[in-house]
């Protein structure tokens, strides 16, 4: 067990040096020179030069990498060229409407779709199949953006529900709070909800087919024991896998959101700086992202142990 | 020694009419049609000129003159989404189409070449570390908004996914009877991936490539749409939608409808991809080719 943690913990860091390199990589191999690429177009010789030497783009390209990884190791992101605020800081800012919008959805989109899968695979073949089946494949297909416009136009602009846009701080009262994340969450969690429900129906019909579900059958304990007790803990395991790796759609979805519903998140810190070509924030937001998504799945790995007593590290 | 019939390749694709002819490819397929000939023939579809600005026709709803209505410059919507199709299909289908070539190539290496497997496997890792919406807006605000970054940019975080899939393939193949008695006959390892692992392939990846057609879509949808895609003077169906942001409340059909042609383009692609799956293999492809 002790083993097998140091070693998955060891497994995650070549994936977050590869992350680190390509991150670093991304702005020196673009082409043209990058100082000029970030100081925009309108921008004189001196500010070039002076956004050159800032990022240290004058140097050696592996000096520059071994006292970027430095820093990044002491927990320096660096700091933003338009507004000079060190990264970290800025990304502090702006965590909690992102936490916030992201709680929701995980736990509103489990709630939605783990029993939508079951009910999918408990009546596989009829038509609570098929619809489960037919709202899934929508929910891949219609844009993150389009459904939350269509949401505001329908609950903000024609029945008058809901705020349109904007963020509350959960301190500033809970159902201000509650009420402007409504439709981002709804938004956000629809293509959450169409991954987790298919791999729940997916996996429930393979556990459904074993044969100690007609064992359990044949002793004669009710259809409902056969789900609860043998079916859905067996099934478990798959749907927490795909619950971790969507985390990836999800981070994709909040960028979107955040914008779509004006919330002041990473993801808007994501696109404002995108569009202001402020690298280094752009560079710490892509790090802090994958290095959640990598922490993430480690916990779910080691979360195995809690559901499925057959694993054992 | 004569190649072993299940593997070779004209009776794998040989396997292709009859997935054809499932109810869900047929639906999507007929639907991609009429995108597909609507995008050939939009000079010739009632459109006027997609990028003609007529500030007297700003916001006007849809109507018997602007069927779609027009958008904040006064440009018709229903001409801007139909040239939108071209750059929505040239998308989907040239990163479906890199994106297996390349994820194909990878994954062979990795698969046959066990001693660049640890190496080529953890670089694929650490691209689907990295959310892949973020790396194509970094890559396309680094080199330049236009078709060709956005393609490049859409396609590269597919390429794990694609070359993971095939990896996978190669090593249940490597130990299949037919391969080791292939081996044994001296076959050379260009020949054996060819007429061996190759052929094995082909039905996972066109599954895959369907859903990376679909993604492919979306994504530029959504690229355009945060300002990172398609160059603002191309009418592509993120631009519309995102120059449609700013007069959302007073004129929502400048979202709705191209947004309702992105929706019903991927789901044509995806209803594709799910009847190829099924009437495929319905062991090989699961569903992460939507995983973004």
């Amino acid at each position: 067990m002790g083993r097998f943690l140091a070693g998955r913990l060891a497994a995650t860091l070549p994936v977050m040096g590869v992350v680190a390199v390509i991150v670093f990589l991304l702005l020196r191999l673009a082409p043209g020179d990058p100082a000029a690429i970030l100081a925009g177009d309108a921008a004189s010789p001196d500010q070039i030069a002076a956004i050159r030497a800032r990022l240290g783009l004058d140097q050696p390209i592996l000096t520059q990498f071994l006292s970027w990884i430095g820093r990044l190791l002491h927990g320096d992101l660096g700091a933003s060229i338009i507004s000079n605020q060190p990264v970290a800081k800025l990304i502090l800012e702006r965590i909690e409407p992102t936490l916030a919008l992201a709680t929701t959805t995980i736990v509103f989109a489990v709630l939605v779709a783990v029993p939508l899968g079951v009910l999918a695979a408990w009546w596989h073949g009829t038509w609570v199949d098929r619809a489960v089946m037919a709202v899934s494949v929508l929910g891949f297909s219609v844009p993150v953006f389009v459904l939350g416009y269509l949401l505001i136009f329908g609950f903000a602009m024609q029945l008058r529900l809901l705020p349109v846009q904007g963020y509350v701080s959960i301190t500033e009262g809970v159902w201000p709070f509650l009420s402007r994340l409504i439709l981002p969450t709804l938004t956000l969690s629809v293509i959450y909800i169409a991954l987790i429900a298919r791999t729940t129906r997916s996996s429930v019909l393979e556990v459904l087919g074993e044969d100690y579900i007609r064992t359990a059958r044949a002793k004669g304990i009710g259809e409902t024991q056969v789900l609860w007790r043998h079916a859905l803990r067996n099934a478990a395991v798959p749907v927490i896998s795909v619950i971790g790796l969507g985390i990836a759609l999800l981070i994709s979805g909040v960028v979107v959101t955040e914008s779509v519903f004006n919330l002041p998140g990473l993801g808007r810190l994501t696109v404002d700086s995108v569009l202001a070509r402020d690298y280094p924030v752009i560079q710490g937001v892509i790090l802090l992202f994958s290095a959640l998504y990598v922490v993430v799945n480690l916990a779910i790995d080691l979360s195995y142990l809690l559901f499925d007593p057959r694993i054992r590290y | 020694m004569p190649s072993p019939i299940p593997s070779s390749l004209a009776s794998r694709l040989a396997t292709l009419p009859p997935a054809l002819r499932h109810p869900g490819v047929l639906f999507g397929l007929a639907v991609l049609l009429v995108v597909g000939l609507a995008a050939l023939a939009a000079p010739f579809l009632w459109t006027g000129d997609p990028i003609l600005l007529r500030p007297r026709l700003r916001l006007k709803p849809p109507s018997s003159v602007a069927w779609l209505g027009t958008d904040a410059f006064g440009r018709d919507v229903w001409t801007r989404v139909v040239y939108g199709a071209r750059v929505s299909l040239t998308i989907g289908f040239s990163v479906a189409a890199a994106a297996v070539l390349i994820g194909l190539f990878i994954g062979l290496v990795a698969g046959y070449l066990r001693r660049l497997d640890a190496v080529v496997m953890r670089i694929m890792d650490g691209i689907m570390a990295i959310p892949s919406i973020l790396l194509a807006i970094a890559m396309v605000t680094l080199s330049g908004a236009g078709i060709g970054t956005v393609i490049v940019a859409i396609a590269i975080p597919e390429i794990p996914r694609v070359a993971r899939l095939v990896r996978s393939v190669v090593l249940s193949v490597r130990s299949e009877p037919y391969v080791e008695a292939a081996i044994g006959a001296g076959t050379r390892l260009p020949m054996l991936l060819i007429r061996h692992v190759l052929p094995n392939t082909i039905a996972p990846l066109i599954v895959q490539g369907t859903y990376v057609c679909a993604s492919a879509i979306l994504t530029e949808a959504i690229l355009s749409f945060l300002g990172a895609g398609i160059p603002t003077e191309i009418p592509s169906w993120g631009n519309i939608m995102a120059e449609g942001r700013q007069s959302f409340q007073i004129a929502p059909w400048v979202i709705l409808f191209p947004g309702l042609c992105v929706a019903a383009t991927v789901l044509a692609v995806n209803i594709i991809g799910d009847g190829l799956r099924d009437a495929l293999d319905p062991r090989t492809a699961r569903r992460f080719g939507a995983l973004r």
